[in-house]
Formats: C-alpha cells, sequence, structure tokens
C-alpha cells in the first residue's frame, strides 16, 4: 500500500473526492429520496443484476456445445456453429433485440393458436424477449472463447485419457472441458463485464432495470445528469464486484504455473 | 403459401424509390459507416496519444489516463454516450452563447463521431499499450543510443514495429465500433438502426425490415474483416513464418 499514496497521488485523490462531495452536495439529488423511485431503485438493480446472471449462465450453457462444434465436431456441426457465430457477432445487439422483440414478437398474435396456449401470457411480455437475445447475442461470443479454448486443451491430455481407456463422454466430463474452461475463464470473466455493460439495451423494449428507471427519473423531472451519474457509479460498482468475483474463482482452482 | 405474398411485399418495401425504403436504409448504412470510421480515427488518435502517456508520460498523466480508460471500461456505452452527449452539447451551447451566438443543434454526424470517438479512445489506448509493449526494448535502446529525439523513435522505430501486433486488436475495435454506432440510434441519431426502426414503425413490417438492416451490418463485418486480414497479411510481410491470422 506505501507504493500507491505517492505525494501526486495523494492530491489527485484529494481533486477526486472534492469532485464527488461538490456531486454530493451541489446537484440535485431530491428526486432519490421520492419514495415513487427509491421502492423501485433495489427491484431495477436486482433486474440487472438478475439479467447478467441468468443469461451469462444461459449463454455458456449454448456456447459450450457452440465451441466444441467448431473445435473437434463434424463439418456438418462446426460449419452451421461457425455461422452463427459470425452472425451473433456481426450485427449490433440493439438490432438483434428488436429484430426478436418487435419482429418475431409482433407475428405472433396473427396466429390463434399461440394466442390461446398456455405460452400467451409469457409470450405477450417483454422480459423473454430481453433474456433470449441476451443469451444468444452472449453464445455467440462464449462460442468463440470456447473454440479457442477446447482448442487450447495439450493434446497429451486426452491422449493419456484415451491410454487409460476412459469412455469419450468421460474425457470430455473431466478431462476437456474442466482444462477449457480454465484456460477460458479470465476471458469469461471480462466477457461477463461486457454482458452486464450490454443489459441497458433491455430497457428499449420495456423491460424496468436500473437504466430505465434512470431514463423515467429524467422524463419526469427535467434532471439530465444525476440519473447518469447515479447510473455509471452503479455499473461501476457491479463491474468491479464481478472483477473481485472471477479473481476468487480463479484463486479457487489449482494451478501449476510453469 | 404466404411465402410468395411475404416475398413480394418484402421487394417492395425494400424497393430504392420512395415507396420502397431501399435508399432510407443505405444512406443509414452510409452514415453509420460514416460515423464509425470518424469516431474510430479520432479513437486512434486519442489511443495514440493515451499509450505513449501511460507509458512514458509522468505519473499525473499516467493516473489520470488509468482513471480515463477504467472509467470508460467499467460504465456502459449507452449511458457513457449519453453523458457524453448532453456535456458536450451543454459545453458547445454555452461557448456559443456566451460569444453571441445562437445555439446548435448537437445530434448530427459530427456530435456521433465525437461521442463514440471519446469511448473508442480508451479501448484504443489500452490495444496500443500493449503493441507498444511488444516491441523489444533493445530496439528503443538503439534508437537512444543513436541520439533519436523521442518524436524520432516513435515514428521511425516504435510505430512500424507495433503495426502486426496491434492489427488483430484494431480490427477487434473496428468491428466493435460499427456495432456501437447503433447504440445512437437510442439516443436518437439517424444512422441505420434509427432508419430501420422508422421504416419498420411507418410500415409495421418490422420483420423484413430488422432482417435487411442485420444482411447490411453483416456485409459490413465480412467485408471489414476481409480487408483486416488483408493489412494483417501486408504488415506481416517480411516476417518469418508468415501465414495464419484472420479475423
Amino acid at each position: 500500500m506505501n507504493g500507491f499514496f505517492k505525494p501526486h497521488r495523494i492530491v489527485l485523490l484529494a481533486i477526486g473526492l472534492g469532485i464527488v462531495a461538490w456531486c454530493a452536495v451541489a446537484l440535485n439529488w431530491s428526486w432519490l429520496s421520492t419514495p415513487k423511485y427509491l421502492d423501485v431503485l433495489p427491484l431495477a438493480i436486482w433486474r440487472t443484476i438478475w439479467l447478467t446472471v441468468v443469461t451469462m449462465l444461459l449463454g455458456m450453457a449454448f456456447a459450450i456445445p457452440l465451441g466444441f462444434a467448431q473445435a473437434a465436431g463434424p463439418a456438418y456441426l462446426a460449419v452451421p456453429a461457425r455461422i452463427y457465430c459470425s452472425i451473433i457477432r456481426g450485427t449490433p445487439l440493439l438490432l438483434q433485440l428488436w429484430l426478436l422483440y418487435y419482429g418475431i414478437g409482433s407475428l405472433f398474435p396473427q396466429f390463434p393458436w399461440i394466442k390461446d396456449s398456455f405460452m400467451w401470457p409469457i409470450l405477450r411480455q417483454a422480459w423473454p424477449y430481453a433474456v433470449l437475445a441476451l443469451t444468444l447475442s452472449v453464445a455467440g461470443y462464449e462460442g468463440e472463447v470456447m473454440r479457442g479454448a477446447f482448442k487450447g486443451v495439450p493434446g497429451g491430455q486426452l491422449e493419456a485419457a484415451r491410454a487409460m481407456g476412459m469412455p469419450r463422454f468421460t474425457i470430455f466430463r473431466r478431462i476437456w472441458l474442466p482444462q477449457a474452461l480454465h484456460r477460458a475463464l479470465p476471458t469469461i470473466g471480462g466477457e461477463t463485464v461486457l454482458q452486464m455493460k450490454s443489459t441497458p439495451l433491455v430497457a428499449t423494449i420495456t423491460v424496468v432495470d436500473i437504466y430505465s428507471l434512470a431514463k423515467r427519473v429524467t422524463q419526469d423531472t427535467f434532471i439530465v445528469y444525476e440519473p447518469l451519474l447515479l447510473l455509471a457509479l452503479v455499473y461501476m460498482i457491479l463491474a468491479g464486484m464481478i472483477v473481485l468475483l472471477f479473481k476468487w474463482f480463479e484463486a479457487q482452482i489449482p494451478a501449476r504455473t510453469a | 403459401m404466404l411465402a410468395p405474398l411475404m416475398a413480394a411485399s418484402a421487394a417492395e418495401l425494400l424497393a430504392w424509390s420512395p415507396p420502397g425504403w431501399g435508399a432510407t436504409l443505405i444512406v443509414g448504412l452510409g452514415k453509420t459507416v460514416l460515423i464509425a470510421a470518424g469516431a474510430y480515427a479520432l479513437g486512434l488518435f486519442i489511443g495514440v496519444l493515451g499509450a505513449f502517456g501511460k507509458l512514458y508520460g509522468g505519473p499525473i498523466t499516467k493516473d489520470l489516463l488509468a482513471v480515463y480508460t477504467t472509467l470508460v471500461r467499467a460504465v456502459p456505452e449507452l449511458v457513457l454516450l449519453l453523458l457524453i452527449t448532453f456535456a458536450a452539447k451543454d459545453a458547445i451551447n454555452a461557448v456559443l452563447r456566451s460569444n453571441g451566438f445562437e445555439p446548435v443543434d448537437f445530434s448530427g454526424v459530427v456530435a456521433g463521431i465525437i461521442v463514440l470517438g471519446v469511448v473508442q479512445g480508451a479501448y484504443s489506448t489500452e490495444v496500443l499499450r500493449g503493441a507498444i509493449l511488444s516491441v523489444p526494448a533493445g530496439q528503443i535502446e538503439a534508437g537512444r543510443a543513436m541520439g533519436m529525439s523521442p518524436m524520432k523513435i516513435a515514428q521511425r522505430i516504435t510505430l512500424p514495429l507495433m503495426t502486426l501486433a496491434a492489427v488483430p486488436g484494431l480490427a477487434n475495435l473496428w468491428l466493435t465500433v460499427t456495432k456501437d454506432t447503433a447504440l445512437l440510434a437510442v439516443i436518437g441519431f439517424i444512422e441505420l438502426t434509427k432508419a430501420t426502426s422508422l421504416a419498420a414503425g411507418t410500415t409495421k413490417s418490422f420483420l423484413t425490415f430488422y432482417l435487411a438492416a442485420g444482411v447490411l451490418y453483416l456485409a459490413l463485418s465480412l467485408v471489414s474483416g476481409a480487408v483486416f486480414s488483408r493489412i494483417e497479411r501486408w504488415a506481416r510481410r517480411g516476417q518469418r513464418n508468415a501465414g495464419g491470422g484472420g479475423v
């Protein structure tokens, strides 16, 4: 810690704290204490966290077969997987989200059998489309990461497993997948931050997260900067938490560093 | 049964002249490319300065740049774009008003370039910093020993040698910035995504237009990918065991 507190840094920290204090005192935070916004705030933050975690987990579950098909699968699986990853990575997430919600979602009411089915109460809400779009998107990016990770596992490890007479699925479950995940873990941590930063896009299809709450404050009160600064603060804290969490994850896995 | 009907109406909707919206989409694509290219160039300019500042700058420069890159990379682009748009709009209009000019509408191509470029600069800084670090220290020391000025070392040794290491990262950044321009649609800039949503909202043919825009974005990425793998091959020239690469 001694190396951190150099004289110039203390001055910079003081200036930084001064700016924060000025923001806290001079700006208009009165809206924050109105129950209309304060009561929704924890729920809205929770939505953002929930979306990040759920779509990341679902996306990973989808990305592992996508990556494996590209790294070791036959051509009839590898080619579609590669095309899928290219399409997802080649188009903006916002467009994918709007395509699913406005494009596909607007087709459903035409079909009476969908309108009468038990799925309709779910399909007419916005959040399933948000979850689907975020999941498909992160799966495309992670599929590419997992492809590299599967390819990076040393061949000797797999040969050793084969020589021990392990069945193919056991090799995958006990050797290939764990080592690939270990390799990919730092990248996945970075991608989780990126995923968290993509969640505000769901506000454009009427899902209420922390971003759309801030936008509502601006619309109601014409206060522009304060909600945005609060948003930036919340997202920075969340990003910091994700980074720490993945650091902890990486520390849990015993690794031999040469 | 529905397919021929859909195809006919899609062809009509995407026709070039006014009843169709083809021209609107292509103009939107042009704006997207223009904003992306401008923001990319501004980001590279900030990135070169930022990377050299982070590596060779004084302690205060280094710390301020660390704050810049950390902040920009931890906060969603959408929030940053809104903050920068409002801040830039207020700052420009305050300057104009104090000099007796009329306030301007800050929502054109130039505004998009500034807003995205500032965000892009943080990512460029990190990519270029990594690339500079890949230049063997002996090369730079040799330059210093020959009595070259820091500017000359940058121009003759560091920049040419770091190109190869920088190309893959910079290619990724270009693909990111073309997709990030879509975020400007949320703020109200007219580019491809906004043009598409206007066309889709007017005609109620959401699927047709979003698919068409998706094809345009995909074509842009594929063409960019091909161009960058060319550039990488060019940057690799004269290297042993050339080959591989590509985006």
